[in-house]
């Protein structure tokens, strides 16, 4: 995947006194502009149209008739207080995951990280498994704040463990502290879940599956301000992450701060990821499936695979959530299942092709 | 070696105690081991609770459970513990297959049930009383369950019935992970029984998960919530009430009409049965009537 960006030295340039940068940074970018476009309007199409979609009949006349007050107007409260957070809260799930999993392949040098390979969502399941069994007696913070504590609490884990021995980021240690993160936090899980009775299990089960029925906008607004911060962190990064493909050495010798580009890369997003679970829960393979796709599309350029992969995995989760809340109406066919059910086969796909 | 002698006292003493404790036999001989909450309480109800030697983890009433043996429940029978009390019965629940097998192995007698709507507890109390020899007291508890829960639909005949969503579990302060009754099931029966329609009578399913879009869609007139009483509290029921009004054109909402109530007897679908359906219709209806 990273063909593209192996190291080439430019003979014919040489820079003596600052960076030299590869050649991929200063090539246009207007040969992929028109995909970034297009993915684009693929996003704010699938926010758009997803409301028009759902288990119940609505009339839009009435949706937007203005001589209804709103209290009385049940089709607009459900165009605009059911579906349209709902389609908001699974763009920005979405978005998130995806970009973060393009942050983390690029972080970690491998193109089988997830953004929850480093426990993340270990820790935001267990926080979120607390607060769903011991909630009711002890109503300290709902689930969804539970799940944000927990997910931060598992990025400073990682973070503390792989600065432990070395200067910067030691992308080894940072990849086995987080799968072994993630193997205490699971057995931490099945303790709680064995503490707590069959509803408290069954609910916790469900939430692993994913759920982006917000009922409103606070739980979106909650997460806002997270997502903001790292998606201004992923804007600044995708310049650093292409020179950090050349690998860590090859990118300080081009006058990259290696070790900030790899904080910032981590912090923003593990707080991309924390937030979206805390959202919808751990949905699953937007995270591999949507940046590979779009790599596919667009080469390696992070200035193009950041943007992209944000606009199509947000368009990805509207329209797989869409999907979930219709096909067996009245009940919903949780989102988790879906991305899985495409994402599974996809991602077999991808390794044996990678052979 | 006295140091090492004093443990080993102390091992014979709890030994002793142990055996002591397991030992006693009720009077007619009969040991019951239960591993379902419902048929622990059925059990204590037609006095077979003297014989009763072990329960499931996740009993609590009647009070005297608390001094009898734990032997798991549902998903983690604890199979060496429920052979050391030897047992003459054990009462477990259908889908505890492996158990099944396993005591049959041992030689141990099963009885074995599986509740679906309310009809069920009244047959499995009978079913029960048979079994463990105390036909009389099952039949009197039974048929006065019916008549409880006939009085009930007595009092609310012609009274209007209205759209009511019976929720039992909810996350907290928050209109997320709804669960509500669906079309069958003893919540669903005695939602009836106590003079409502309930609004996903049409959904097959014990348990529905409720989106908001469904939740606005069905527009229920009357919410019912079903709390565990630990760590309930008013503070807590005010917060609750709150969070609802994320979603005022709820009809339930808007009019004011979400009841709560916060007992575990709720859930458990026992002998209790009857009392639940009074207590639904005395929330929906008022005590006066």
């Amino acid at each position: 995947m990273t063909d593209a960006l192996r190291p080439e030295t430019h003979p014919s340039q040489p820079r003596p006194h600052g960076p030299s940068p590869p050649h991929l940074l200063r090539a246009p970018l207007t040969r992929g502009l028109p995909i970034v476009a297009l993915s684009f309007v693929a996003l704010v199409a699938s926010v758009g149209l997803a409301p028009f979609v759902g288990s119940t009949s609505l009339s839009f006349t009435r949706v937007f008739a203005t001589h209804v007050p709103f209290g009385d107007n049940v089709d607009a409260q459900i165009f605009l207080l059911a579906r349209l957070p709902r389609a908001v809260a699974a763009a920005l799930v979405g978005a998130s995951l995806a970009s973060a999993g393009v942050v983390f392949q690029s972080l970690l040098q491998n193109p089988l990280a997830t953004p929850y390979t480093l426990g993340i969502s270990a820790g935001a399941s267990l926080g979120a498994m607390l607060a769903i069994t011991f909630g009711a007696a002890f109503p300290l913070a709902g689930v969804a704040a539970a799940s944000l504590v927990g997910a931060f609490l598992a990025v400073l884990v990682v973070y503390a463990l792989a600065r432990a021995r070395q200067h910067g980021l030691s992308t080894t240690v940072l990849l086995l502290s987080g799968v072994t993160l993630n193997a205490f936090f699971s057995a931490l899980i099945l303790f709680v879940q064995y503490l707590s009775d069959f509803t408290s299990t069954y609910r916790a089960l469900r939430w692993l599956m994913g759920d982006l029925d917000v009922a409103g906008y606070a739980p979106i607004l909650a997460a806002l301000p997270f997502l903001i911060v790292a998606f201004a962190a992923f804007i600044w990064l995708a310049r650093p992450l292409n020179l950090l493909s050349l690998g860590a050495d090859a990118a300080g010798t081009r006058g990259l701060d290696v070790h900030r580009t790899q904080r910032v890369a981590f912090f923003s997003a593990s707080i991309a990821t924390g937030a979206a679970v805390s959202i919808g829960g751990p949905i699953g393979f937007i995270g591999i499936i949507v940046p590979h796709l779009v790599r596919l599309m667009v080469g390696a350029d992070h200035r193009l695979v950041l943007p992209v992969s944000a606009f199509l995995g947000g368009a990805f989760l509207v329209t797989c959530d869409t999907v979930g809340r219709t096909v067996f109406a009245p009940l919903e066919l949780p989102v988790g299942i879906i991305t899985a059910l495409v994402g599974g086969p996809f991602f077999l796909w991808m390794l044996l092709k990678r052979r | 070696m006295m140091m090492a002698r004093r443990p080993l006292l102390a091992l014979a003493i709890c030994l002793a105690i142990v055996v002591a404790l397991t030992a006693q036999t009720p009077a007619n001989g009969q040991r019951i081991i239960s591993l379902v909450p419902a048929a622990t309480e059925m059990l204590f109800a037609i006095g077979a609770g003297p014989e009763v030697v072990g329960v499931s983890s996740f009993d609590t009433y009647p009070p005297e459970v608390a001094t009898r043996t734990r032997v798991g429940a549902l998903v983690d029978p604890d199979y060496e513990r429920i052979l050391t009390l030897r047992p003459t019965l054990v009462v477990v629940y259908g889908s505890q297959t492996d158990l099944v097998e396993r005591l049959g192995r041992s030689r141990i007698p099963v009885f074995s049930y599986r509740h679906v709507g309310l009809p069920d507890v009244t047959t499995t109390i009978r079913e029960l009383g048979a079994r463990v020899g105390r036909m009389t007291e099952a039949n009197a508890l039974a048929s006065a369950i019916e008549a409880k829960l006939a009085d009930v639909r007595r009092r609310v005949s012609g009274l209007p019935r209205p759209k009511t969503m019976l929720v039992f579990s909810r996350e907290v302060g928050a209109l997320r992970g709804i669960y509500a009754s669906g079309g069958i099931g003893f919540l669903h029966d005695l939602l009836v029984t106590a003079g409502a329609t309930d609004v996903f009578a049409d959904v097959m399913r014990q348990n529905v998960q409720v989106s908001s879009e469904q939740l606005l869609a069905r527009a229920p007139e009357v919410i019912l919530e079903l709390w565990p009483s630990k760590g309930w509290s008013a503070a807590r029921e005010t917060q609750e009430r709150a969070a609802w009004r994320q979603l005022p054109a709820v009809p339930a909402v808007r009019a004011n009409r979400i009841l709560m109530l916060a007992d575990d007897k709720l859930t458990i679908p026992g002998p209790r049965v009857g009392e639940v359906a009074q207590a639904l219709a005395d929330a929906l209806h008022g005590t006066a009537r």
